[in-house]
């Protein structure tokens, strides 16, 4: 991709500056507001309501772009005792966090921003960034709800960081490589050869704990505690208003869409059909690799408008006496099974 | 250390806080502390080492305006202005009140009229409290659902009366108006809608396994320690004890029908944990749909007003009546002097004295907890503080 755009172009650097952009406003923004209202209706139908209605005439589909206009116009507010320099830092870090993932996933067959060849490992490693800017964005605001919520981010995210990469190395101990790439390759054929499906029931389980794991590294419901609005009014992002916290709302968005993508790829086949050489190729490849994202997405949005919160205690249990030996086993199963 | 002592920071009773504490304040701009509650917080890092409530945000004189007024009657809408979620109680508890000091007997049709609106109000304030409940432990959804059938109660009460919150419906020695013609039919419906929903409420949330683990064994409140401090309503029936005045001092007409005093019976955790105030909650709805469907079989017709004297002048004298509101005893003492307005007013509320137990109930629990307690007790603060 960025040698075609390279010889277009004329300039390395231009081609490199416009494959970094090219995900985020061919698909991240696009998807970071139509997931907003998609949270919004589908919130709504679930509670027999209709959501937004009116803006832009069809089922208020407009609604987040004015949103978002409205929040651009919106006073920026930095409480006088705030560390500014950090204040101010800390929804572009949160946000470079999320976004840097997406560097490294595949979309298809044959757009990928960056082929390396650790792309795993590197969406794992990167997306740990954001405990940064949330563990920033809570001191910097000098308010003690703020802080609870970074103290309980950072503690949480670090606790299910180790479940989640124990389960994908399970699929990585049969592909043999960290590159997304290859893996998806390695998945291609109808949707039997997924990964998800392989070394029965391990890597199935191994699947289960990832996705588990990931909702509370997004911070969602029932993870939600970094900013649980019945307690810690909104967690870390409390005294953040305007653009600012339009971008903590965007890194969100665009982090449930990342952890979503990886399981998509590394589980589900990614870019593959699920029925073989049928409806595939590079295009229908990106079409299979959105929606099944989008359809994790969605199921995120499900849980959270189920389930209530789990509590700080509760939350470490899970992760360190459910999730993580149950990983470990899987990690020994599919390590067995190999050596079989 | 360079041997200067840091100095001792205080809370406001003026206990002294170890160097790992931390002084949080919670309200009363707080989501969850159900108005203008302020909670001064303790905390050990999650943990809650003290919790003094701090009242009086929604101080609105009810009792001095009460003695301001020219009439008995005017005091009602201001009854309403306290228990707002819950109106028809209030009304109906002074009320209660005035027609003992008066020696008034209602008559049979204001009887049951009144204890329809009072169990159907009953059924909508426990949802608001199981709703916002839900908010509290994180579930937003089954708040929506039961604000969609508490609906169905205010229309039923929007076609009585006119109002949907502040009814001002129950008036001393009757009724402000008669019922409509199609209100019996349409309560019948709303039992018949609503007792399937109890189900849906219960699937969705009261077995659900995070909820369970968020109230089972949380704020327990033995019976004893429930008693002493004259905790009443759901919040002393969660913790085990069978007390409820439309059985044990039944007014009105609560002894004609036939329906059961729920307790809590610590069935996922202990008895009197924060589940099992929410369980009570939700039974006691189920029982108020008992009542109300055998009082609109029995309801006869006849006059909504007994003859009570345009300006009401009680002998000079004292009276307390109680009576069972949502959230427990409501209690109005009213001192007359033999002249056309009272002398004093006085109301014990229910959700002002269960408050009092929640920093005996709460300490060594963590902030999490602390949420859910407090929605447990179920206060109203138009209530706490009057």
């Amino acid at each position: 991709m960025a040698e075609f755009l390279a010889d277009l172009l004329g300039s390395d650097i231009l081609a490199y500056v416009v494959v970094a952009m090219l995900p985020l406003f061919l698909w991240v923004l696009p998807y970071a507001l139509f997931a907003v209202w998609l949270e919004r209706k589908v919130s709504a139908h679930m509670q027999d309501r209709l959501g937004p209605m009116r803006t832009g005439g069809w089922h208020g589909w407009a609604q987040t772009i004015a949103d978002i206009l409205k929040l651009i116009q919106k006073e920026d507010i930095v409480p006088r005792a705030a560390d500014k320099t950090l204040h101010l830092l800390a929804p572009f870090v949160v946000f470079v966090g999320s976004y840097a993932a997406f560097a490294a996933i595949p979309f298809s067959s044959s757009f990928i921003g960056s082929g390396i060849n650790i792309g795993l490992f590197y969406v794992i490693a990167v997306s740990s960034l954001v405990v940064v800017g949330i563990l920033m964005a809570g001191w910097a605001s000098n308010n003690k709800w703020s802080l609870f919520g970074a103290m309980r981010s950072a503690a949480q995210i670090v606790s299910y960081e180790i479940p989640t990469a124990l389960a994908l190395l399970t699929v990585v101990m049969v592909t043999g490589t960290l590159d997304l790439q290859e893996i998806n390759r390695q998945q291609a054929g109808p949707f039997w050869n997924w990964f998800v499906f392989a070394k029965p029931p391990f890597i199935f389980v191994a699947f289960v704990i990832y996705f588990v794991a990931s909702l509370a590294e997004t911070n969602r419901t029932p993870f939600d505690i970094p900013e649980a609005e019945s307690e810690l009014v909104a967690g870390y992002h409390t005294e953040y208003s305007g653009m600012k916290f339009a971008i903590f709302f965007l890194a969100e968005y665009g982090n449930m869409f990342a952890v979503s993508a990886v399981a998509a790829s590394v589980f589900l086949g990614g870019w593959n059909s699920p029925f073989g050489d049928f409806m595939n190729g590079p295009v229908w490849g990106a079409f299979w690799f959105l929606s099944k994202g989008m359809f994790f997405v969605f199921v995120q949005m499900w849980l959270r408008w189920t389930l209530p919160r789990l509590r700080v205690d509760q939350l470490m249990h899970i992760s360190w006496k459910v999730l993580t030996p149950w990983a470990f086993v899987c990690l020994l199963g599919v390590g067995a099974l190999t050596m079989l | 250390m360079n041997g200067t002592a840091a100095p001792t920071i205080r809370t406001s009773t003026g206990r002294a806080i170890r160097t790992e504490e931390m002084v949080l304040n919670m309200g009363p701009q707080h989501p969850s502390t159900h108005g203008v509650l302020r909670l001064e917080l303790v905390v050990d890092g999650e943990i809650i080492v003290d919790v003094i409530p701090h009242i009086g945000y929604l101080h609105r004189c009810f009792e001095k305006h009460c003695e301001a007024m020219t009439n008995y009657q005017q005091v009602i809408p201001y009854c309403d202005r306290m228990d707002y979620i819950a109106s028809m109680n209030m009304d109906w508890a002074y009320a209660l009140t005035a027609e003992k000091m008066l020696g008034i007997r209602v008559p049979e049709r204001v009887e049951y009229i009144r204890v329809i609106m009072g169990e159907l109000q009953r059924i909508a304030s426990h949802l608001i409290a199981l709703g916002t409940y839900g908010l509290d432990v994180g579930a937003f959804t089954p708040f929506l659902f039961m604000f969609r059938d508490r609906e169905m109660i205010l229309d039923l009460f929007e076609m009585t009366c006119g109002a949907r919150l502040l009814y001002n419906y129950i008036w001393i020695g009757g009724v402000s108006h008669d019922l409509p013609p199609e209100f019996v039919p349409r309560a019948r419906e709303f039992c018949r809608y609503f007792r399937p929903n109890i189900k849906e409420f219960n699937d969705l949330l009261t077995y659900n396994e995070i909820f369970i683990k968020r109230t089972a064994n949380v704020g327990i409140l033995p019976a004893d320690v429930a008693i002493s401090y004259a905790c009443s309503g759901p919040m002393l029936r969660g913790s085990g004890v069978k007390w409820d005045l439309r059985k044990n001092d039944p007014y009105s007409i609560y002894d004609r029908f036939d329906w059961d005093v729920p307790v809590g019976k610590g069935e996922y955790g202990t008895v009197g944990d924060c589940w099992d105030r929410y369980m009570v909650r939700i039974r006691e709805m189920e029982q108020s749909l008992n009542i109300i469907e055998q009082a609109l079989d029995r309801i006869p017709e006849g006059d909504v007003m007994s003859a009570v004297p345009k300006r009401i002048r009680p002998a000079a004298g004292d009276v307390y009546v109680r009576s069972e509101s949502p959230r427990g005893e409501i209690g109005f003492y009213i001192v007359s002097d033999g002249t056309g307005s009272p002398y004093r007013v006085k109301a014990r509320s229910p959700a002002f004295v269960n408050l009092s137990v929640v920093p005996e109930i709460s300490r060594g629990y963590m902030i999490a907890d602390l949420v859910a307690i407090v929605g447990s007790v179920d206060i109203v603060l138009g209530e706490v503080d009057r």
